[in-house]
């Protein structure tokens, strides 16, 4: 029997710490986690590139579904431990759910500080910690224009940012003379202002907050000296404080956070507690290397190879706010046995300043030029003596001993113990061996297999120093991104190519574009069958081979490797009829699943793949035709009852809704693209985060487009208003063939548009009207084409193979 | 080692496979663009997927759920990810398939 290990709060530090556990003794321990939070482990350090737009979730994510599954994990997500009872050695969820544990992990973190003023549970108030933070802050970002951001620290300086970044007008409140006091000293600290505010956000130092105003919902920010601060909305990141009452109360030792010792243990042995809410010596941590390191010491204790002590370090802190260069390490506070080095450059924003004690570097603090923080830092932790080059120390490594030197010799004069990413404590040597035994060639290859740069990602410049150390010319990350590793041709180049040099056919491409593979790879097939079709709908012979299964199969494949089936409701619309065909399918295939999607259809889930010709047959008896719901290729036109029902419908949404679904089914895109027509701008279709919506007014018809509500939430943007519904489809045909001929595979219409600009769009497909109409035939042709119901198709027999398993015929005849 | 016959080679498109289900589990049969056939366990390492489901490009398959590329010669996991899948001696006849008989009485995970 496997002794149980169960673990409360899914944040970095466990995740860590079972990375190390399960390398050292995979086998050891029955693992469970409890999450309050409703996902799986991600980089917390990086929600704020997430909130100022220049990450996606998906890319902060450390630990994905499959990783939980791969090493026996059991996660509950959504589940929040509410009591330890030591006795029996068991934890309750909120759920309850109750799990024994022969060790206890306590991981629970920090809460932000709430300030105890009046008005502090107002809507509109919120925090900055957790992923549902940044999306409440997004969303507030979309309809509120005025935030105040309560403390001028780390996290409150990334907040602003990142609420300015979406286009918010932000003022910081900060208690004290100057920012982030307790990183950068007074000069620094009044440089960081200055960089600040010229990204146009507002700083009021020395600012105390007596009450936050409003009736039922945030409306302004009173400070102590009577002034008033108009707002819609309040980030408070006045600091963290260690989440320790599930300790408390289950009786262990507490103090400002939970006491741990050697190996991590709390005050009972089968406990240990790590992260945030860990104190060990007095001191509490919110940076990650030291967190990284405890979970380190605990993994060793768990595994069985004797209790370490976590040792104190000090950790160099970053801002990462894009343009602004900040560092700051170790005790940088004036003192009679101290002495300094100061440079500063006005003019270039550069201020930097060594504190020295006995020869021996104690502080620094950098602003504007980092490029030597790795070098302090390894002078710092060596304890080097700086006697020797104390004239020319300030000036940077790049200045010691006679010439100044590029800043990759600056990085090959690193010793191979040097760190390069403070957060994973990665070494250079780490980096340059894996580069050599691996081939890594990129830095998301290096991200991978060492994890320099994977965390909060301020080293990145610094790795890439590293890999053109170690790579020579065969690096060079400036290069534009290729279509995938078959080739150094980027989309748009290979798409230019395509047409100039009139390539119709998969080998063509590969054969006159030099393609590195003989048969391309699953990144670069289906972006080139993509292509092709789109840029000769009548002479290309579409390559199934190089579809995605779901595009192969016409249906979505999941989870357990069975299909669902989406039939197309045009518009939304459906009757007695349809559902009873559906109805008697269901009951007919067994099918387990029936669902409402969000694209007002049905889906049915859990179907074999060769029931799929028979499903498919009976639903076309009743009309059905395929809904693409596995295309990259038009999927929906969702619709409200309009003027037909509607007492303030202004339009027919139903029916123009209806009309565009018809015109435009069948065709294949980069990405899938969604629309919806609204009959009155209360939007019930909510149109106005689609691919293209339409807002009928009195007027006309408003048309939208680039929105999105996935991974990334945007709000449509206007192209124009247009008088007639002939006109609107025209213009929305017109759209979507731009975007085809131009978006690149797997780009939807939002960062196409984003990439080309909206004014160009909108010169093209709404003011100039002849290329609106060339665009629009070039559409109506390659309809011509497209628009046969693959379902139908597959039903009188086409690629029957793909439907059916080959039968193993008896060994005896094959004994020949 | 006894082979039985699964397939005819045009049974398979080529840089496709088919599946064949047997009682000790699926098979997945590939066909390269250089009409070299492998065999292997119809089950990705990392979750299960229908590897037969995935697109093949040169000597690997990308599996259809998280896009893992399996080796079909070694049935090893490329790049980054960890993780095999059980390979299957695979003979050509003439135009007919066999695959190897042991492969298949041994129990399915």
């Amino acid at each position: 029997m496997r002794d149980k290990l169960v673990i409360i709060g899914n944040g970095m530090a466990p995740g860590r710490m079972l990375e190390h556990l399960l390398k050292a003794a995979p086998e050891r321990y029955d693992i469970t986690i409890f999450n309050a939070e409703p996902r799986v482990n991600y980089d917390r350090i990086m929600l704020s590139p997430v909130l100022s737009g220049e990450k996606e979730f998906e890319q902060i994510i450390i630990h994905g579904d499959g990783w939980y599954i791969k090493n026996g994990i059991t996660l509950y997500k959504g589940h929040k431990i509410t009591a330890i009872d030591r006795e029996a050695r068991s934890v309750i969820s909120d759920h309850g759910v109750v799990k024994c544990y022969d060790k206890l992990v306590i991981a629970t973190g920090s809460a932000p500080m709430i300030l105890p003023v009046p008005g502090n549970n107002l809507a509109g108030v919120l925090t900055y910690r957790d992923l549902d933070d940044v999306h409440a802050m997004m969303l507030a970002a979309q309809s509120r224009t005025k935030a105040v951001v309560i403390g001028g620290g780390l996290l409150g300086l990334e907040a602003a940012a990142g609420l300015k970044a979406r286009e918010m007008d932000v003022t910081v409140l900060h208690l004290m003379p100057t920012l982030m006091e307790r990183q950068l000293d007074p000069a620094a600290g009044y440089l960081l202002q200055k960089a600040i505010e010229q990204r146009g956000i507002k700083i009021k130092t020395k600012a105390s907050t007596k009450a936050i105003l409003g009736n039922g919902k945030v409306e302004g920010v009173e400070l102590a000296d009577g002034t008033v601060i108009p707002a819609s909305l309040v980030v408070m990141a006045a600091g963290i404080r260690p989440s320790t009452s599930l300790a408390k109360d289950a009786g262990l030792e507490i103090n400002r956070g939970i006491v741990a010792r050697e190996g991590m243990l709390t005050s009972d042995p089968a406990i240990l507690a790590i992260g945030e809410c860990a104190e060990v010596d007095g001191h509490v941590y919110g940076l990650v290397a030291p967190l990284y390191e405890m979970a380190r010491v605990a993994a060793l204790h768990l595994a069985g190879e004797g209790d370490t002590k976590f040792v104190h370090n000090d950790t160099p802190t970053k801002l990462k706010v894009t343009g602004i260069d900040l560092f700051s390490l170790g005790d940088f506070a004036d003192g009679a046995d101290r002495q300094e080095i100061v440079l500063r450059d006005p003019s270039a924003g550069i201020y930097k300043r060594v504190v020295l004690k006995d020869n021996r570097i104690v502080g620094t603090v950098l602003f504007g030029d980092t490029a030597d923080g790795a070098w302090f830092h390894d002078l710092k932790k060596k304890e080097t003596d700086i006697s020797d080059m104390r004239d020319t120390l300030i000036f940077g490594q790049a200045y010691q001993g006679g010439a100044p030197l590029d800043p990759t010799a600056a990085v090959a004069a690193l010793p191979d113990d040097a760190e390069i990413c403070g957060c994973n404590g990665v070494c250079k040597g780490s980096i340059t061996t894996a580069i050599a035994k691996k081939g890594l060639t990129s830095i998301d290859d290096v991200r991978a297999h060492t994890k320099a740069s994977a965390s909060c990602g301020s080293c990145t410049g610094l790795v890439e120093q590293v890999m053109k150390l170690a790579l020579g010319d065969a690096y060079n990350p400036t290069a534009v991104q290729p279509v995938c590793g078959c080739t150094t041709l980027a989309h748009d180049d290979v798409r230019r190519l395509i047409k100039a040099k009139g390539l119709k056919t998969i080998p063509a491409v590969m054969q006159e574009l030099q393609w590195a593979t003989s048969c391309g790879c699953a990144k670069c097939r289906p972006a080139l069958n993509y292509y092709l079709v789109c840029d000769w709908p009548d002479e290309y012979a579409d390559d199934y081979q190089s579809r995605f299964i779901n595009e192969r199969a016409h249906a979505n494949i999941q989870k357990d490797g069975t299909y669902s089936v989406v039939p197309r409701m045009w518009g939304g619309m459906t009757s007695a009829k349809e559902l009873r065909a559906i109805a008697d399918v269901v009951d007919k295939f067994g099918i387990p699943t029936v669902k409402v999607t969000g694209g007002q259809r049905i889906d049915m889930l859990g179907i074999s793949k060769e029931d799929l010709p028979a499903v498919w047959a009976d639903l076309g008896k009743a009309g059905f035709v395929s809904g693409h719901a596995y295309a990259k290729g038009l999927r929906t036109v969702k619709t409200c009852v309009g003027s037909d029902w509607c007492r303030f419908g202004t339009q027919d949404s139903t029916g123009l809704g209806i009309r565009i679904e018809k015109f435009m089914w069948g065709s294949w895109t980069p990405a899938k693209v969604k629309m919806a027509v609204s009959g009155c701008p209360r939007n019930c279709a909510e149109a106005t985060c689609k691919d293209v919506g339409i807002i009928c007014v009195d007027s006309g018809f408003e048309i939208h487009f680039a929105g999105a509500a996935g991974l990334d939430i945007k709000g449509t943007e206007v192209l124009g208003l247009v008088k007639s519904e002939d006109e609107a489809l025209e213009v929305i045909v017109a759209l979507t063939q731009m975007y085809r001929e131009q978006g690149r595979y797997l780009e939807r219409i939002y960062k196409w548009a984003k990439r080309i600009g909206s004014a160009e769009i909108r010169k093209q497909v709404l003011n100039d009207k002849d290329k609106r109409r060339a665009y629009y035939d070039r559409f109506v042709f390659s309809q011509k084409f497209a628009q046969c119901d693959p379902w139908s198709e597959r039903v009188s027999g086409v690629d029957k193979h793909e439907f059916q398993p080959l039968a193993a015929r008896a060994p005896a005849q094959a004994a020949e | 080692m006894t082979f039985i016959e699964v397939a005819s080679i045009d049974d398979i498109p080529v840089r496709g496979a088919r599946c064949v289900k047997t009682a000790f589990g699926r098979i997945a049969i590939f066909r390269t663009a250089s009409d070299e056939i492998f065999a292997m366990e119809d089950r990705c390492p990392h979750k299960g997927g229908p590897l037969s489901q995935g697109i093949v490009h040169g000597s690997s398959v990308t599996c259809p759920l998280h896009n893992w590329v399996i080796s079909l010669e070694t049935g090893k996991a490329q790049g980054a990810d960890e993780g095999a899948v059980a390979t299957i001696p695979v003979k050509r006849e003439g135009n007919r398939i066999l695959i190897a008989l042991a492969s298949l009485q041994r129990p399915a995970a």
